[in-house]
């Protein structure tokens, strides 16, 4: 990728911690020849703020907040996984109708996170129109979560046996007002983006992810299965109610951005298939099980995994029969992602650089803890 | 250097009433530069606080946002005011290591020109500032200055980002210069003139360029090429807010930044209102005045531009020079083939 006989001379650049593109305060120590990056270097931990070892000295129900702030854009998947390990140590299950609306709360988590994705990396690619559409669309999930927790981003909803609450009067009319509109605004982005031919010089064939080296690096969700790798923890190890609904593993193999972008694509119109199947099955019922004020699970240790938006979402918790964990471990998938980020781009170009760090769709307050 | 703008019979009875008075003629042309001079600035500089707003209410409507719509009223037409208030009361930032003679000279080697290139725009039949035998040739000249602003400046800022931006603005000014001016060739042959009021009388005998067969091919190529070099996306690489921050004008602040801000605008303004020019005769058309059809034209032209940068993604830099040397320089070769065989035959 040299430019012949011209002796060029490398230049690092720190692109972050404050950039743009960097989605959060990631810093990429790069080594560039003028446009082409042959070395890059994830610098991470400036939203480090020590969850794991917070988890220690809070009770189980008081760490529930913290984990909406992990994953702050698909916040409930982080709950889940918490719940799942801490039901599974206590041996509480949820009610049925309790775990219909966890789905529907997480599915609905997995659209605003994938338009998100969609917009962002439209605007990685300076397509600034889809950047305010993905988020138009957002806002009415957002409506939603308000309408039902009180909360539009950070919604703690999932808790040990069950939801917050039954979701309030009028909001199965409007998830299904939602479900319809938003198949046609996704054809929409497909007229503005998909078939763009800009769009697609800039996406097709760049930042190659390889399946095997993708499964090397313990990449996982979108990410690998748009490498055509089919592992999805909802078919893989059905949680919840997911073994009783019917939906595709969407997978695609470009292995490129544009593999990952179409996924994620997909995958919004598989979650709107999954809603619309919660909403019709949803049984009558209690939406909370009988669990003790004050949680003391007996000794013992659980692993909760979920897919979450961004891929094995999973949390590892043990307890000695206190009142808090003795320990928990974060499995954040992004932390993965970032780091095949290198292999990725090098001998890519700056522009590439911030299309395929946008096509990972990282979260740096997952990857930072 | 004498004045032919407005109505001719006021300047020529102050003239007599000067010379009457024996002061000599060189220092009424002097005073009359300025004064012109001085309109042109302000003409451009509202047209611009204009622009500003007028892309931000586009792009809102295009996004389906509402865009400004508090400062000055129900739409918001005293937002780039407000702004441009701001950034004077900023504090100006020169940053440490910054090479600061140039740093500060840069944004006026931007400006300066693309207001100087004003001069030759006929707004309308009795307002072109000074009809140069070689107009064209003179928009040519002065038009590729900036480029030399943009990269002393992100040279200058002593910021990486800045440089990038710097070699992006270059690489591609330099490249897409090329089709550019071969565009206007196409219609100097056309008009077999140089000078712009013969290609705009050329335009009222005969028909607008862009009716007439090989030029519209010479108008696309125009168009393409003056996005680019006005930078704007797809073709905003020297600036591409996602990849270089801000690309060469990283660094600056206050109303340095302003005037690199203007100088874009006023620079967009100005190559819609060459294409006007140039392809849809001037300030030619039926019923209302001369000036009001040239800014109607101007505008349309600029809409559309508005349009494609609200609509697609950015190219990477190997595509944006590939596109130039490989589709857009041959093709302008081949229009000017064919525009001299038209216009010999």
């Amino acid at each position: 990728m040299s430019v012949g006989l011209t002796p060029t001379e490398q230049v690092i650049l720190n692109m972050g911690p404050q950039h743009p593109s960097t989605h959060g305060v990631l810093r990429l120590r790069l080594t560039l020849d003028g446009e082409v990056v042959v070395g890059c270097d994830p610098v991470i931990g400036y939203l480090h703020r020590g969850m794991e070892k917070i988890a220690e000295n809070r009770t189980y129900a008081q760490f529930i907040p913290y984990t909406d702030r992990l994953d702050y854009i698909s916040s409930a998947s982080n709950n889940e996984a918490f719940v799942l390990a801490v039901e599974r140590i206590a041996g509480i299950e949820a009610p049925p109708r309790a775990q219909y609306l966890r789905v529907i709360l997480l599915e609905l988590n997995r659209i605003a996170s994938h338009l998100v994705f969609v917009a962002t990396f439209a605007n990685d690619l300076a397509a600034t129109t889809a950047f305010l559409y993905g988020f138009r669309e957002r806002e009415v999930i957002m409506d939603l979560f308000e309408m039902w927790t009180g909360a539009r981003l950070t919604q703690s909803w999932i808790r040990i046996g069950g939801v917050g609450s039954d979701i309030p009067e009028g909001f199965e009319k409007k998830a299904h007002e939602f479900c319809r509109m938003l198949g046609p605004r996704l054809d929409e982005y497909d007229q503005l983006l998909t078939g763009n031919r800009i769009f697609r010089v800039r996406t097709e064939g760049v930042g190659v992810l390889p399946p095997e080296v993708g499964v090397d690096y313990a990449c996982s969700g979108p990410t690998l299965r748009g490498s055509g790798v089919g592992f999805d923890l909802r078919r893989a190890e059905p949680y919840e109610v997911y073994s009783r609904l019917g939906f595709d593993v969407v997978t695609d193999t470009a292995c490129d951005c544009m593999g990952r972008y179409r996924v994620r694509m997909e995958e919004m119109r598989q979650s709107v298939h999954i809603i619309e199947q919660c909403l019709d099955q949803l049984p009558e019922g209690e939406v909370q099980a009988k669990v003790p004020r004050a949680l003391r699970p007996s000794a013992g240790e659980a692993y909760g995994r979920v897919e979450s938006p961004r891929g094995e979402f999973a949390c590892y918790v043990v307890s000695d029969g206190g009142t808090s964990p003795l320990r928990v471990r974060l499995r954040a998938p992004s932390f993965y992602h970032m780091a095949a980020l290198p292999e990725m781009v090098r001998g890519w170009k700056m522009g590439d650089l911030v299309a395929i760090l946008g096509s990972l769709d990282i979260v740096l307050g997952e990857i930072d803890r | 250097m004498t004045a032919t703008a407005t109505a001719p019979g006021v300047l020529q009875r102050l003239l007599v009433w000067w010379q009457a008075h024996g002061w000599p003629a060189w220092i009424f042309d002097a005073i009359w530069m300025v004064v012109m001079a001085a309109v042109v600035t302000a003409f451009v500089l509202v047209t611009v606080l204009f622009l500003i707003w007028l892309e931000r209410k586009v792009s809102g409507d295009i996004q389906s946002r509402v865009g400004p719509n508090r400062v000055g009223g129900r739409f918001g037409p005293l937002q780039t005011a407000a702004d441009a208030l701001k950034l004077l009361m900023k504090e100006d930032i020169i940053p440490a290591g910054a090479d600061r003679i140039v740093f500060v000279l840069a944004p006026f080697l931007v400006f300066v020109p693309t207001l100087m290139v004003f001069l030759v725009v006929p707004f309308s039949d009795r307002w072109l500032v000074k009809d140069l035998n070689l107009g064209l040739l003179f928009v040519v000249a002065v038009s590729a200055l900036p480029v030399i602003g943009l990269v002393m400046g992100g040279w200058a800022s002593n910021n990486k980002y800045a440089m990038l931006g710097a070699m992006r603005a270059a690489a591609q000014g330099m490249s897409y210069e090329i089709p550019l001016i071969l565009a206007m060739v196409c219609v100097a042959v056309a008009a077999g003139s140089l000078k712009i009021g013969d290609i705009v009388s050329a335009q009222r005998e005969g028909g607008w360029f862009i009716l007439r067969f090989p030029l519209q091919l010479a108008f696309l190529l125009y168009l393409i090429t003056s996005m680019a070099e006005v930078n704007r996306v797809p073709f905003d690489l020297p600036e591409a807010e996602s990849e270089l921050v801000a690309g060469y004008h990283t660094e600056y602040t206050g109303m340095r930044f302003a005037i690199f801000f203007v100088a874009e605008f006023a620079h967009l303004f100005f190559v819609a209102a060459f294409c006007t020019t140039l392809f849809l005769g001037a300030w030619s058309g039926p019923v209302l005045p001369p000036a009001i059809w040239f800014l109607i034209k101007t505008y349309a032209i600029i809409l559309v531009i508005m349009w494609v940068r609200w609509t697609v993604p950015r190219l990477r830099i190997d595509q944006i020079m590939g596109f130039a040397w490989k589709l857009l320089v041959p093709a302008a070769l081949v229009t000017v083939l064919l525009t001299g065989l038209v216009w010999t035959a």
